[in-house]
């Protein structure tokens, strides 16, 4: 630990903030004594000084966008715009309070609205809603319309399908809303195997969740000929938007047949990502999804006075959070899609792939590639050489790109693939980044002949070495306990 | 061309060390007939310049609470925002890093959340809390999955104490599940107690209160945890967190769950979100916990740092049998939250909770002696009441606002039956002239 703990930096009586006395004349206590706390929290007494020396040291030890390149497959880790942040921190809107009335929220009302259209056209269906947290939250606000689409049929329907190569959160998500999930395989192209599919389709089939382009980074090809299976059965086709980035004014789900589908404000559309959060993740829907959307509903009057309404939606699956969203992560993403305009966005998703597959031809071809097609803005490499030629995994060879300074990919997912490493590199990368990264992984190569130890135990050259995540797990030590304060 | 690392002379050699002469060449994978032919339909690129100018035009048509002497509540709080919260949730270290997956690329960032889960803790009275949850209202029906897992069983009995928005989270929540939710209504501003007793069976998982409830009244746990846990169930409780500042802690009267929405930590209201949901309970529950933790372990140096940690209850490793679907949580706001109470102390959080229950108790005084006007409910109350008016409340909000003041929310908005009451809260940023002028308002 290159610093101590705020609690062990504590001095009794010290504080940083204090406030002015009561200025109002209460004769006594207010609340009867039973109702009182009998033991303070123990929390740190510190003053101002020492809470941002505490951070700014601790922000040292953190990689980031900011400071390090960071191709983590599936999280499109793009720079994120100050001017967002700049705008989306102006008092007029982080003063807003959830339930002032219509006509004094007209501004950000206006915005989230708008945010609303540019989505419809992004994915190319004519229902959004904004409500959902994340992505996860909007796969299950989807399959919860979903169920409640099949529900006022009166069709009952159990099961999701789901690929092999699927994020966790999508079984997770189709769980929750009350599914039993099927898993369909992939075939030897990587892609959705429809041989499989097809087996697997029957009337009780709600819906299938897919990613597009899927996590191994490449184009489901023949995702009209799943939308048609799945109509064909009476059920859905859910795109999990993750990887959306590649495909931004190329080509929208709405237009392969897609029902529903989740954006993640958070990677495609630059909001950042705060170490695990705060995101998005804005669903759009077909017409017939449209009445059971959550609310309260943004939509315009006819003078152009802006509304939220929640009621006259009575099919509507209620709400899956408190108030609006995430407003103020809304708001940069509407910054950032202001920035880029129609143009801006295509080539975005241009060189998020022009970047991905540039850097896929300059990897070594000591990883394996175990998919061959095209890929789009990320691909998955395979370790398994390495491990088998020097018992070499791809977890030490994440290890040691953190001794080089750069984030690892994403690794050991997708779960199809051994020793997977999930590299994209985004758009906002420089092509130097890109060979600079590519001979790194030459280089580790080259370690992993000589000195495979070496990589064993990588890192070496950050304040820790490598975490003991078995003790964490069986030894679980969640908090501080006042036992051991010095 | 905004926010491309490579200028378009790059992007062409790039394209031809691929063997491509366009850009569009790269989606050859993609079929024709699915491809969008032309520009997207959408506004023009705007230059940073024109941008700024464009959202600050759009701005000044929002007149925010934050800006007025406002008395809205109802689970976001105008309190204080000391400035060193924003100042370090800036820094792109914390800004633009990712889930902290890689624990030696991560420190700070897990470091601060394991404080964070300790001060949680703390505050609650609990044994551990997790990293975050979206918000109070989603976190309720986590806590209620959570206690069915936990129980193994499938009633769910919830007061209707609780915030409506709460309600109605956990009723789309739990539609598709096997659970069993039972809404009782209250009983005098407070939970039912015999009805939640002549509910309370072993198939219940729990039962789940609110304190201070939606109504601001202060609801004693006790009697409720004893029932509760007769009967094999778990209490669950949704609080204030800056209430706790002053009142008894949840761990003090033995609750199982305890959760919250932690936009009063030094979130600002922000129309609502990002907003911050917060977990606590025992240490034999951990493995049945939504959400990430964090965990202090050593390295392989016997050095001690810090990682996530019982990853198997996730998403990511777990699958459809995940304790949640969570992924992304609320991260930054976990840092705002630990800073608020790393800089307002124990001391400070007393003072706070102190201040806001004076003030509110001030004005609830000078509110009961206009003829017409009282507190709805005799019970305590802590920084929130309900106001009952002679009249409907939109005509006393329309007469308090020509003075520059936002005198609560209309209970309507959850309860049209209740044109004429106003729901009004108090924090520790009213003064005593703010007040006085409300009152004056109020009596014109």
């Amino acid at each position: 630990m290159p610093e101590p703990l705020i609690f062990d930096k504590s001095q009794p009586g010290q504080r940083a903030v204090e406030f002015p006395p009561s200025d109002v004349p209460n004769a006594g206590p207010v609340l009867p004594e039973n109702l009182l706390r009998r033991k303070p929290p123990r929390l740190p007494e510190v003053a101002e000084r020492s809470v941002v020396r505490h951070l700014t040291i601790l922000s040292r030890e953190n990689f980031s966008v900011d400071t390090n390149f960071y191709p983590l497959g599936s999280c499109t880790m793009k720079y994120n715009p100050r001017v967002n942040e700049q705008l989306s921190g102006l008092p007029e809107f982080t003063g807003l309070h959830p339930y002032q009335f219509d006509e004094d929220c007209q501004g950000t009302l206006a915005i989230l609205w708008q945010l609303q259209e540019m989505l419809k056209e992004i994915t190319g269906l004519p229902g959004v809603s904004l409500q959902p947290a994340a992505g996860a939250h909007g796969e299950l606000t989807a399959m919860l319309m979903f169920a409640a689409w099949f529900r006022d049929r009166g069709e009952r329907r159990t099961t999701i399908l789901v690929p092999d190569s699927a994020h966790g959160t999508n079984p997770a998500s189709a769980a929750i809303a009350g599914f039993k999930i099927v898993q369909v395989r992939s075939n030897e192209h990587g892609l959705i195997d429809l041989d499989d599919l097809r087996s697997k389709l029957d009337a009780s089939v709600a819906d299938m969740m897919l990613t597009c382009p899927n996590t191994l980074g490449l184009f489901e090809t023949d995702v009209g000929e799943v939308a048609k299976l799945l109509h064909g059965v009476g059920a859905k086709l859910y795109i999990d938007g993750a990887n959306l980035n590649a495909i931004l004014g190329v080509t929208r789900p709405g237009d392969w047949g897609a029902d529903a589908l989740h954006i993640n404000t958070h990677k495609t559309l630059s909001t950042p990502h705060g170490g695990g959060g705060p995101g998005a993740g804005p669903i759009a829907v077909a017409a017939d999804l449209v009445p059971f959307l959550p609310v309260p509903r943004i939509e315009r009057g006819e003078t152009g006075v802006f509304h939220l309404v929640d009621t006259g939606h009575p099919k509507s699956i209620g709400r899956v959070r408190a108030f609006l969203g995430q407003t103020g992560v809304l708001l940069r993403a509407y910054c950032y899609l202001r920035r880029l305009g129609a143009r801006g966005v295509r080539e975005t998703a241009e060189n998020a792939v022009l970047n991905a597959r540039y850097l896929q031809s300059r990897c070594p071809k000591d990883f394996a590639t175990p998919y061959a097609g095209d890929c789009m803005h990320e691909f998955v490499l395979s370790g398994t050489p390495l491990k088998k030629a020097f018992g070499v995994r791809t977890l030490d060879v994440a290890k040691r790109l953190i001794d080089r300074g750069i984030h690892p990919p994403t690794v050991y997912f997708p779960l199809i693939v051994d020793e997977a490493m999930m590299i994209e590199p985004t758009e906002t990368e420089r092509r130097r980044t890109l060979d600079w990264f590519a001979d790194v992984l030459a280089e580790i190569v080259a370690e992993a002949k000589a000195d495979a130890d070496q990589l064993h135990d990588a890192p070496h050259t950050t304040s820790i070495s490598r975490a003991d995540e078995v003790r964490a797990a069986r030894d679980l030590d969640l908090r501080y306990t006042w036992d051991e304060a010095k | 061309m905004a926010y491309l690392g490579n200028p378009p002379d790059t992007q062409k050699d790039m394209l031809a060390e691929l063997g491509l002469t366009r850009h569009s060449e790269l989606f050859r994978s993609i079929p024709e007939s699915l491809r969008f032919k032309g520009d997207l339909n959408l506004p023009p690129a705007e230059t940073e310049m024109d941008l700024v100018r464009h959202v600050r035009t759009l701005a000044k048509r929002n007149r925010p609470a934050g800006d007025t002497v406002s008395f809205l509540g109802g689970g976001v709080y105008d309190h204080f925002i000391p400035s060193a919260i924003d100042a370090l949730t800036s820094r792109g270290e914390f800004l633009t890093c990712y889930t902290p997956y890689q624990a030696e690329a991560s420190q700070g960032t897990l470091q601060i959340l394991w404080e964070y889960q300790t001060m949680i803790a703390e505050l609650t009275g609990m044994e551990l809390a997790n990293a975050s949850l979206y918000d109070g209202a989603s976190a309720v029906a986590e806590a209620a999955m959570m206690a069915a897992a936990v129980t193994r069983r499938r009633k769910v009995i919830v007061s209707q104490t609780l915030h409506p928005e709460s309600l109605a989270c956990l009723k789309t929540y739990l539609i598709n599940t096997d659970l069993e939710p039972v809404t009782v209504p209250w009983k005098n501003g407070a939970a039912d107690m015999e009805t939640i007793a002549g509910l309370l069976d072993d198939e219940t998982a729990c039962v789940i209160a609110q304190t201070p409830n939606f109504f601001g009244v202060i609801e004693p746990m006790e009697k409720l945890s004893e029932m509760a846990h007769a009967i094999g169930a778990l209490l669950v409780v949704s609080v204030d967190p800056i209430s706790l500042g002053l009142l008894a802690s949840p761990g003090e009267y033995e609750a199982d769950i305890v959760v919250g929405e932690g936009q009063s930590l030094g979130l600002p209201m922000n129309m609502g979100g990002p907003s911050l949901g917060f977990l606590a309970t025992r240490k034999k529950f951990a493995r049945q916990i939504p959400g990430r933790l964090v965990g202090r372990t050593v390295d392989h140096h016997g050095k001690a740092c810090f990682c996530l940690t019982l990853q198997t209850r996730e998403q990511h490793i777990r699958r459809e049998k995940a304790t949640s679907n969570i992924c992304t949580n609320e991260g930054l706001m976990t840092v705002r939250a630990m800073l608020y109470l790393s800089l307002v102390g124990a001391a400070g959080l007393k003072e706070v909770a102190r201040l806001c229950a004076a003030k509110a108790h001030y004005l609830a005084e000078g509110l009961s002696q206009i003829k017409g006007f009282g507190v709805r409910y005799a019970a305590p109350f802590f920084k929130e009441f309900v106001l009952e008016c002679d009249q409907d409340a939109d005509r006393v909000l329309a007469r308090v606002a020509k003075h520059g003041i936002l005198g609560g929310v209309p209970m309507a908005r959850f309860y049209p039956q209740m044109s004429n009451r106003l729901l009004v809260a108090v924090t520790e940023k009213r003064t005593r002239a703010e007040l006085d002028a409300f009152i004056a308002a109020v009596s014109q």
